[in-house]
């Protein structure tokens, strides 16, 4: 991130009580993910101890402290979802993308997240895509809504600007 | 637009906008919250291009409300006056809907409901089982109102409960009448709002926190999500009477980060009433102030629980901590801290408008008003359901819930997820309240309802909440810390065919010193799904054990799978998927499974596309 707008965002919330978590949401919105070093200039600027940004960075699920993949593929695994066999698309997505849940794909082009609710349960088991909902997923429907996004074709999502 | 400067103000912007609008006027409401994730968005855009190339936009209006309730028919749309009810919408339905409906009146016959007991189409919404034997108060406006739009809310009383309140009644006043009304913690405790507010008013403090609780956590349950998407003012007027009835001048609404809809409508509807006078200063021209702050989650199932949220909202790690001091005693940055949950907030104006009597008069002894159930799992109508306290659990699943799929039995329904219980059927006539479900040994919770059939297996069900409260126990203590992992581990060894006796007895023990020892709700409830299944399923727990069978054929480690000969269509991809090649054949021959080889990984029953792998 350029360090003018981290020292934009720094300068917003310092001072203020409680600043730390939408300090740490705004940096990530810029870019992506939390490096080592941002996490220092918010230690830093904020004037609270890095050992507590750290702890507070690595408690919550939001904050990733490694890049991701361009595309978030969000598996969910509440319990609608389970009932009706989440857990079979899940495999499936990590034999086709050739990783474990909570991680990106080695070319960057996809993250593989698990969710405990997208809050969707009526299209279950559900999975998203950035900002796109698929319902109803088997093993075999997933294969094919990967390939609508695999080499950035005309129909592929937009990437989550949040992510 | 107006700003509201006395109590009358506000009435006669009422009467104004009423006058304004022509309520006989055709309108479409569709809905634009859950229904966007199967393409509502798609479907309103072409009605509304629809209605313009027809020179219509101005005379028929397209209301893009929040959730209608019923998320199996998705994408949803109504269209008034007539309640004519539309479901399973496609963007090119909206030219015949504008051209029979709207322009003619008629109905569009292949979009109606249709009964799946007799076929039989029905019109109305209201007329749809599925509505017909709700009662929606907190749900009212939910699927009526644009929630972007404050005028909507006021046309339809909003904010007149506020005005009385401030006007007629003193703080004391307004804390005796929710009291009187019954009205209990939605979150899931059930602890009285009165009572709460009580104490929070005879706190002296120069600084008061009002806390909307609206980190809605509970897998398969969104009911919050859709009160907050689809009506913020009923919340945010909740808010405002409970801040005049403790004393407090600022507030914070603490909501999941993962539900963007509901921020941005919280965020709209916080400026409208900035706007209007209804935050800030000297509201009304009173000496009432009140401010209020959006909090947006960060992903942490347990800031829930009350005080693991004010310390996310100070910026730290959202863990708990001991209680005494409660938050009413000493809560944000150490000042009295009220904190309700979204749907109790949302009660609030309806019963200081009609009364405590009017409320109470609804619900059982004990749990007055009503409930809303996230209904979801293996049930025909999933959606939202909002039902008189008292209902059994039978006319919820079998008249609302449309029953279970697929010709499929019952076997039972899991309330409060993580921390509630499964309810076996034997208790499905069961009149639904705090203490009902609490002496089955379930939990109301925050209205998660998840239906099981028999093909679900229950210790399987175990092991899945284990598994996310283990995941998210945060590290304080050791009983949670260190319990949930022991007892998933025990749970995975009963699943996987290697569970002893000896496992259950000691999972037996663990759960209960969990439960009894645990710092914060968190861990104390999260044995509750292993220790009601163990009470009500035993004997499934005893076949993965005893027999190193799983019933619902569900534990993949505890099958076989075998190819059924006659179903072989010779393909190959079985043996090509196998990861132990324990398949043999080869293309054009009848495949076979080498049991001694095969690691059970369930890899050729997902790939074969002619179901021919058999599990026993």
């Amino acid at each position: 991130m350029s360090t003018s707008a981290l020292t934009e965002i720094i300068e917003r919330y310092r001072g203020k009580p409680g600043s730390l978590i939408p300090a740490l949401q705004k940096a990530q919105a810029q870019m992506g993910y939390l490096s080592g070093e941002t996490l220092e200039q918010i230690s830093k600027g904020l004037g609270i101890p890095f050992s507590r940004v750290f702890g507070v960075a690595t408690f919550y699920s939001q904050f990733y402290l490694s890049p991701r993949g361009k595309h978030t593929i969000k598996v969910c695994v509440g319990t609608a979802c389970h009932v009706r066999g989440a857990g079979a698309a899940l495999q499936a997505l990590e034999e086709k993308l050739g990783v474990k849940a909570g991680n990106p794909t080695e070319d960057l082009s996809f993250q593989l997240e698990t969710v405990a609710c997208l809050g969707t349960c009526f299209l279950a088991p559900a999975i998203m895509i950035d900002k796109d909902y698929y319902g109803e997923q088997t093993p075999k429907t997933v294969g094919k809504i990967l390939k609508k996004y695999i080499g950035g074709g005309a129909d592929a999502g937009t990437p989550d600007p949040e992510e | 637009m107006a700003r509201f400067k006395t109590f009358k103000d506000i009435a006669k912007y009422r009467e104004k906008l009423n006058k304004e609008r022509d309520s006989e006027a055709t309108a479409v409401r569709v809905c634009m919250t859950g229904c966007r994730a199967k393409g509502a968005d798609a479907f309103s855009e072409s009605l509304k291009a629809e209605l313009k190339k027809r020179g219509l936009e101005n005379k028929f209006k397209v209301i893009e409300t929040g959730c209608h309730g019923f998320c199996s028919m998705s994408p949803v749309a109504v269209v008034e006056p007539g309640n004519i009810f539309y479901g399973n919408l496609k963007p090119e339905d909206a030219a015949e809907i504008v051209e029979e409906t709207v322009v003619n009146g008629r109905t569009v016959e292949r979009l109606l409901f249709a009964d799946p007991a007799t076929q039989e189409k029905i019109v109305k919404e209201k007329e749809i089982p599925f509505y017909s034997h709700q009662k929606r108060l907190v749900l009212k406006n939910c699927g009526v109102v644009d929630p972007r739009e404050i005028d909507d809310y006021i046309c339809r009383g909003g904010y007149a409960a506020f005005s009385k309140a401030l006007e007629t009644m003193k703080p004391e006043e307004v804390v005796e009448e929710i009291l009187k009304s019954g009205l209990r913690g939605r979150g899931g405790a059930g602890f009285p709002t009165g009572l709460k507010w009580r104490f929070a008013n005879k706190e002296r403090s120069d600084k008061k926190f009002l806390v909307c609780n609206a980190d809605e956590g509970d897998p398969g349950a969104f009911m919050d999500r859709a009160v907050l998407e689809g009506d913020p003012h009923a919340v945010l007027e909740g808010m405002l009477i409970g801040a005049y009835a403790i004393g407090s001048d600022e507030g914070y609404i603490y909501v999941r980060a993962e539900y963007p809809i509901a921020i941005a409508h919280l965020n709209i509807a916080l400026k409208q009433m900035e706007e209007l006078g209804l935050l800030g200063r000297n509201i009304l021209g009173t000496k009432f102030s009140f401010d209020l702050h959006i909090k947006e989650g960060a992903g942490a199932f347990v800031c829930g629980e009350e005080t693991a949220l004010m310390a996310s909202i100070e910026g730290k790690r959202g863990t708990p901590r001991v209680r005494p001091p409660f938050p009413i005693q000493s809560g944000l940055w150490g000042h009295p801290t009220c904190i309700n949950n979204v749907e109790t907030l949302a009660n609030v104006a309806a019963i200081i408008e009609n009364g405590s009597d009017w409320y109470a008069s609804m619900g059982t002894e004990k749990s007055k008003g009503t409930k809303v159930f996230a209904l979801a799992g293996m049930i025909r109508n999933t959606g939202l359901v909002e039902a008189p306290m008292g209902m059994t659990l039978r006319e919820i699943i079998f008249e609302v819930g449309g029953g279970i799929p697929n010709g499929k039995k019952f076997k039972a329904a899991l309330t409060g997820g993580p921390s509630g219980g499964c309810i076996p059927e034997q208790f499905l006539d069961l009149p639904i309240d705090y203490d009902s479900l609490a002496k089955v040994g379930a939990i109301m919770g925050s209205g998660g309802l998840i239906i099981m059939d028999e093909s679900t297996c229950v210790v399987d069900i175990a092991k899945y909440f284990m598994t996310f409260t283990q995941s998210e126990s945060c590290g304080k203590c050791v009983p949670c810390r260190m319990g949930t992992k022991r007892m998933l581990e025990l749970l995975e060894r009963i699943t996987d065919g290697k569970g002893t006796m000896k496992d259950l007895a000691l999972l037996e023990e663990t759960a209960d010193i969990v439960k009894d020892t645990s710092l914060c709700g968190l861990g104390q409830t999260a044995p509750n799904p292993v220790i009601t299944t163990l009470k009500y399923f035993r004997d499934e727990y005893l076949a993965h054990i005893e027999q190193k069978k799983c019933p619902s054929l569900k534990c993949k480690a505890l099958l076989t799978y075998t190819v059924a000969e006659d179903k072989c269509k010779k393909c190959h991809k079985c043996a090509e998927s196998c990861p132990a090649n324990a398949i043999s054949g080869q293309k054009k021959e009848i495949h076979k499974i080498d049991q001694a080889k095969c690691v059970k990984c369930g890899m050729c029953h997902t790939v074969c596309p002619f179901d021919a792998i058999e599990l026993s």
